[in-house]
C-alpha cells in the first residue's frame, strides 16, 4: 500500500521523547513508545495519564511540543488526520464522529476524494468485502441512527480499514459494550492482527489487558512508565506500575442487616419528547443497609431511571413510594409527579449523584463553597446567604475526603476528575439522605479515587442508608453490590444476587427480556 | 527535518497571568487606540494633538468647583458628561442582571424608551395637579414597571416556547423607537399650537431634584452600583441567577424553579433599564424625544462586557464611555470633524480595548521562537 514501507521494517511506529503541554499541564513529558507489526500493543494508564493525547498525536489531532513520531522508520510530521491516512494510520475514538442521517457506507466514504456521484453499490459491495475478511457484522446500507452502539463501533472501525489503515488506535473500545459485544471485537482484532495490522487499544481495564494484547505500554501522569510483555507480567505489576504503589485489589462488601425499604417504585414509564418510550413498566426496592447495583448497556434508561426518581424528569405512569422521617412518624409518601423543587420543599433528602458532573451536579465556573451551597442555600433565612457559615463545613469535608484544592475559593472546574467527584460526593452526603443514587460514581477516576468512593459508598450503606449505584463496570458491580437489577432497553430484566451468578448470566440479560429470573432473591 | 511543516504561528492559552499584565497589556492597548485614532484624524487633515485636547476639555473641563453662583457644582463641560455616564451606567446594571444569567438581553434601548414612555404618561396626565412629592415617585414606578413589563415579554416567551431572545429583544427595540414617533403626532402629547411632531415639555414640578448640578439620578446610579454588586455577592437570587447563567440543568437538579428565575430576573433587568428612561425624561431632558436613549442600551453592552460584568469597574467604564461621546461631540463642533469620522474614531478606540481581551487570554507563539524553545528545554 505504501510504497515506501521496507519489507525488513519490524517497527510500525516509533514515538521518541513526545512532550505535550496544555499551559502548565504537561500531558507527555518525553514518552517514547513502540509499535511493532503486526501485534496488539495495550496502552495502559489512569485516567488523565495522557494516554489520548498520545494518541491523538499520532492520528494528527494534535502537533507535538517536541519530539519525533516515525512511521517505518521514516521521521513524519503529522499535521492532520488527513495526513495520518495518508500514512496508513486510523484513530477510533471515544466518542464516535459518525453523521447520524447518513448510513454506514456514506458514513465510511465520507471525506474521500472522489467525483461528483457516489456509486453506491461499488462502496457497499468494497464495504462487505472488508467486513467479510475480518468477520465484521455489518449492514452498509442502514442509517447511523438505527444502529446500536457496538454497531457504530464496527462502522468506524471499517472507516478506517476502507481508508487503508494498516496501524489502528482504539480508544477505550469497550467501554460502550456488553461482554458479548466485548468478545466479539475482540475476535475480530485478533483476525486484523494475523492480517498484519498492527492495533494499539487504549485501555485501563487490566483484565482486557491481559486477554488480549501482546505488550503493554505504560504511562502514569504524562510519563512513560515501561513496556513489558504481557505473558510475562501478572495484574499486581500492572496496577502497581500504573498507579506507582501497590494497592490492594478487591473491593468490600461489608456485611449489614437490611433495613427497610427506603424506596418502592413499580409501574415505572417515562416517554422521551420525542415520544421514545425510555422506561417501561420499572419496578424497584431499595432497602437501608444494603447497595443495589443497577447494570446495563449505556442508553438502557439508566439516566432516565434517576432523573424520574429525583424528580428531574415528567413520567407517564407509575408510582414512587419515598419512606422517610417527617415530625418524629415515619410516612410512606408517594413522590411520583412531583418536581426536584417540591421534592426539596417538602424535606425530602434524596441525595443524587448525577453522571454528568460538572454540568449537572455541580457548577464547573463555581468554587468549593458555592458548590457545597447549591442544595442547601435555601435554609438560609430572609434573603442573604451567609457563605461565613459554611466555611468550617467545607474545610472539614476537605480534610476528612482528602480534597485536592488550591483553596475553597478554586473554580471545581480546576479540580482533577477524582475531586470533583469528592465534592459533588461529599455535598450530597452531608445532606444526610437516607437514599443515595449514584450514577457512574467513578466513571474517570483513577484507582485509588476509586477505591476511596466504594469505601463512601459503603459507609452510608452501613450507617442504615439506601444506596443505588448504577455502573458501567461489571466486575465492580458484582463486587459491591448486595443486588443487582438488570435493564434492558427501558426495562427490568431481572434482579440477581451477584454472589450467586456470573457476568455471563447477567451479560445475556442486559440484552434480552423474558428469560426467567436467574438466581434471584427479590 | 521535522519541523520543516511547523505551523508558523500557534495560539496557545494564557493560565494565570499576573495583574500587573494586565494592567500594562490595557494601557499598552489604550496608547495603540490612540496612536491609531490620531493616525487616522491626521490622514483626514486635522491635528491629533488639538483634537484630544479638545476631546478632554470638552468633556471635564474644570469637571467641578466653584461656580458664578458661588455654589460648588460640576462645570458645564463635565455636567454632560455625568449625564450621559448615569444613563449608561444604570442601562448597562440592568443589561448586566440578564447577561449573569446568560439571557442576551440586547433590548436595553426599548426597555429605556417604554420606562420612558411610560413615565412622560404619568408626567404628561397628572404633571400640572399632582404635587411634587406624589408625582415624581409614581413617574418612577411607572417606568420600572414599565420597563420590566417590556423585559418581561421575551422572556415568557423563551421560557414558553424557547424563542431566541437575541432577535426578540431587538426587534421589540424598533416597536419602542416608532410607538414615540406615533406619539409625537397625538394632540394629547404634541406641543399644543403647532403642528410641528413634538412632544411637550413636562411641568417643572416632575423634574428631579439637582445635587451639584445635575439631576440627583448620578448618586442613585453610583448606589445601584454597589447595590447589584451587592446583590450578586450575597443574596440567595443573585445566586440563583448565576447557577442559571452556568447550567439550567444543574439549576434544576438543585430544586430552582428556572422558569420563575429566568421571569423574575428580566423583569428586573427591564426595570433598571426603565428606570434609566425615567431618569432620562425626569432629568436630563424634560421631555420625551426619539433621542432619549440616543443608542445608550446597545452601548451599554459594551460597558457591561468591558467590565467583564463588575457592577463596581463599570462606573469606571460608564465615565470613560462617557468621556469618549461627550468628547467626539464636542470636536464636531470645535474643528469641524465629520459626525462618521468621530463615530470611527471611537470604534478604533474600543475595538482596541475588547480586542486587548484576546491577547490577555491567549499569546502567540512564532516558529522560529517555537524551536528557540524548544533547543532550551
Amino acid at each position: 500500500m505504501k510504497p515506501n514501507a521496507q519489507p525488513d521494517v519490524t517497527k510500525a511506529v516509533e514515538m521518541r521523547n513526545i512532550t505535550k503541554t496544555f499551559g502548565p499541564v504537561v500531558a507527555n513529558d518525553r514518552v517514547c513508545l513502540t509499535l511493532e507489526k503486526g501485534e496488539i500493543l495495550a496502552l495502559l494508564g489512569e485516567n488523565g495519564s495522557g494516554k489520548t493525547t498520545l494518541m491523538n498525536m499520532l492520528s494528527g489531532i494534535y502537533l507535538q511540543d517536541s519530539g519525533e513520531i516515525l512511521v517505518c522508520n521514516r521521521p513524519v510530521t503529522i499535521r492532520s488526520p488527513k495526513d495520518a491516512y495518508a500514512l496508513g494510520i486510523g484513530m477510533i475514538h471515544q466518542h464516535f464522529k459518525l453523521v447520524d442521517v447518513l448510513t454506514a457506507a456514506e458514513n465510511i466514504v465520507l471525506g474521500l476524494k472522489g467525483g461528483h456521484t457516489v456509486n453506491r453499490r461499488e462502496i457497499n459491495a468494497r464495504v462487505r468485502e472488508i467486513a467479510g475478511r475480518y468477520g465484521f457484522d455489518i449492514d452498509p446500507a442502514k442509517k447511523i441512527y438505527n444502529m446500536s452502539v457496538s454497531e457504530k463501533q464496527t462502522v468506524e472501525i471499517i472507516k478506517a480499514l476502507y481508508r487503508g489503515a494498516d496501524i489502528l488506535i482504539l480508544d477505550e473500545p469497550t467501554a460502550v459494550l456488553t461482554p458479548q459485544e466485548t468478545t466479539k471485537l475482540f475476535a475480530v482484532l485478533r483476525m486484523m492482527k494475523a492480517h498484519g495490522k498492527s492495533i494499539i487499544i487504549i485501555t485501563h481495564k487490566l483484565g482486557e489487558v491481559m486477554e488480549i494484547s501482546d505488550r503493554v505500554a505504560i504511562l502514569r501522569k504524562g510519563e512513560y512508565i515501561a513496556t513489558v510483555r504481557t505473558a510475562e507480567t501478572t495484574r499486581q505489576d500492572l496496577t502497581e506500575m500504573m498507579v506507582g504503589r501497590r494497592v490492594k485489589l478487591e473491593i468490600d462488601r461489608p456485611v449489614c442487616p437490611r433495613g427497610d425499604r427506603k424506596l418502592h417504585v413499580t409501574g415505572l414509564t417515562c416517554v422521551s419528547r420525542e415520544g421514545v418510550t425510555k422506561l417501561k413498566d420499572v419496578a424497584l426496592d431499595a432497602f437501608g443497609g444494603e447497595i443495589l447495583g443497577v447494570a446495563g448497556v449505556a442508553g438502557s434508561g439508566q439516566k432516565e431511571l434517576c432523573e424520574t426518581i429525583t424528580g428531574l424528569k415528567p413520567i407517564q405512569a407509575g408510582s414512587i413510594l419515598y419512606r422517610y422521617t417527617r415530625g418524629g412518624a415515619t410516612v410512606e409518601e408517594n413522590i411520583a409527579g412531583m418536581s426536584a423543587d417540591k421534592i426539596a420543599q417538602r424535606g425530602i433528602s434524596l441525595a443524587f449523584v448525577p453522571e454528568d458532573r460538572l454540568g449537572m451536579g455541580l457548577v464547573a465556573n463555581m468554587n468549593i463553597v458555592d458548590n457545597v451551597i447549591l442544595r442547601s442555600y435555601q435554609e438560609n433565612a430572609g434573603m442573604l446567604i451567609n457563605r461565613k457559615k459554611y466555611r468550617p463545613v467545607c474545610e472539614n469535608m476537605i480534610r476528612e475526603l482528602d480534597i485536592v484544592t488550591p483553596g475553597l475559593s478554586t473554580p471545581v472546574r480546576r479540580l482533577s476528575g477524582g475531586n470533583v467527584q469528592k465534592v459533588l460526593l461529599g455535598r450530597e452526603i452531608l445532606s444526610r439522605p437516607q437514599v443515595l443514587i449514584c450514577a457512574y460514581p467513578v466513571r474517570g477516576l483513577d484507582i485509588v479515587s476509586s477505591y476511596r468512593i466504594y469505601a463512601l459508598l459503603n459507609a452510608e450503606k452501613q450507617k442504615g442508608n439506601a444506596v443505588i449505584f448504577i455502573g458501567e463496570d461489571l466486575d465492580v458491580l458484582m463486587d459491591i453490590s448486595d443486588r443487582i437489577l438488570v435493564l434492558c432497553g427501558g426495562q427490568v430484566s431481572g434482579v440477581v444476587d451477584p454472589r450467586a451468578s456470573t457476568k455471563e448470566e447477567i451479560g445475556l440479560m442486559m440484552t434480552r427480556i423474558g428469560r426467567e429470573k436467574v438466581g434471584g432473591i427479590a | 527535518m521535522t519541523h520543516a511543516h511547523d505551523p508558523f504561528v500557534r495560539v496557545v492559552k494564557r493560565t494565570n497571568i499576573e495583574r500587573s499584565k494586565v494592567v500594562l497589556f490595557r494601557l499598552t492597548a489604550l496608547v495603540g487606540a490612540l496612536l491609531a485614532g490620531a493616525l487616522l484624524v491626521a490622514l483626514l487633515g486635522y491635528d491629533p494633538a488639538q483634537m484630544y485636547g479638545d476631546m478632554v476639555s470638552g468633556a471635564i473641563k474644570g469637571f467641578i468647583g466653584v461656580n458664578k453662583k458661588g455654589v460648588l457644582a460640576f462645570t458645564n463641560a463635565s455636567q454632560a458628561t455625568i449625564k450621559i455616564m448615569t444613563l449608561l451606567l444604570v442601562s448597562a446594571l440592568g443589561l448586566t442582571m440578564a447577561f449573569k444569567m446568560r439571557f442576551w438581553n440586547i433590548g436595553g434601548e426599548g426597555q429605556i424608551l417604554v420606562g420612558a414612555i411610560c413615565s412622560s404618561y404619568v408626567a404628561i396626565q397628572f404633571g400640572d395637579t399632582w404635587p411634587q412629592w406624589l408625582i415624581l415617585p409614581a413617574m418612577f414606578l411607572a417606568g420600572c414597571v414599565g420597563g420590566g413589563l417590556y423585559g418581561l415579554l421575551p422572556a415568557i416567551f423563551k421560557a414558553r416556547w424557547g424563542t431566541n431572545e437575541t432577535l426578540f429583544t431587538l426587534m421589540l427595540n424598533y416597536i419602542a423607537l416608532n410607538f414615540i414617533t406615533y406619539l409625537q403626532y397625538q394632540p394629547s402629547w404634541q406641543i399644543t399650537g403647532t403642528s410641528f411632531p413634538k412632544i411637550r415639555d413636562f411641568a417643572d414640578s416632575t423634574q428631579l431634584p439637582g445635587v451639584l448640578g445635575v439631576h440627583i439620578g448620578w448618586i442613585i446610579a453610583l448606589l445601584l452600583a454597589v447595590l447589584v454588586y451587592l446583590y450578586f455577592a450575597k443574596t440567595k437570587q443573585g445566586y440563583e441567577i448565576t447557577v442559571v447563567g452556568e447550567s439550567a440543568n444543574t439549576a434544576r437538579y438543585a430544586g430552582m424553579n428556572v422558569t420563575r428565575i429566568i421571569l423574575r430576573t428580566m423583569f428586573i433587568s427591564g426595570a433598571i433599564c426603565g428606570f434609566a428612561g425615567f431618569l432620562q425624561v425626569s432629568g436630563a431632558d424634560g421631555t420625551l424625544t426619539t433621542d432619549t436613549a440616543g443608542g445608550a442600551g446597545f452601548t451599554a453592552i459594551t460597558v457591561a462586557w468591558l467590565a467583564g460584568m463588575n457592577p463596581l469597574l463599570m462606573i469606571v467604564y460608564s465615565f470613560f464611555i462617557a468621556i469618549l461621546e461627550r468628547g467626539s461631540n464636542r470636536i464636531q463642533t470645535t474643528m469641524g470633524i465629520p459626525k462618521s469620522a468621530a463615530d470611527m474614531l471611537i470604534g478604533i478606540i474600543l475595538f482596541f480595548m475588547l480586542g486587548v481581551e484576546f491577547f490577555i487570554n491567549y499569546r502567540l507563539v512564532f516558529r522560529a521562537r517555537h524551536r528557540k524553545e524548544e533547543a532550551a528545554a
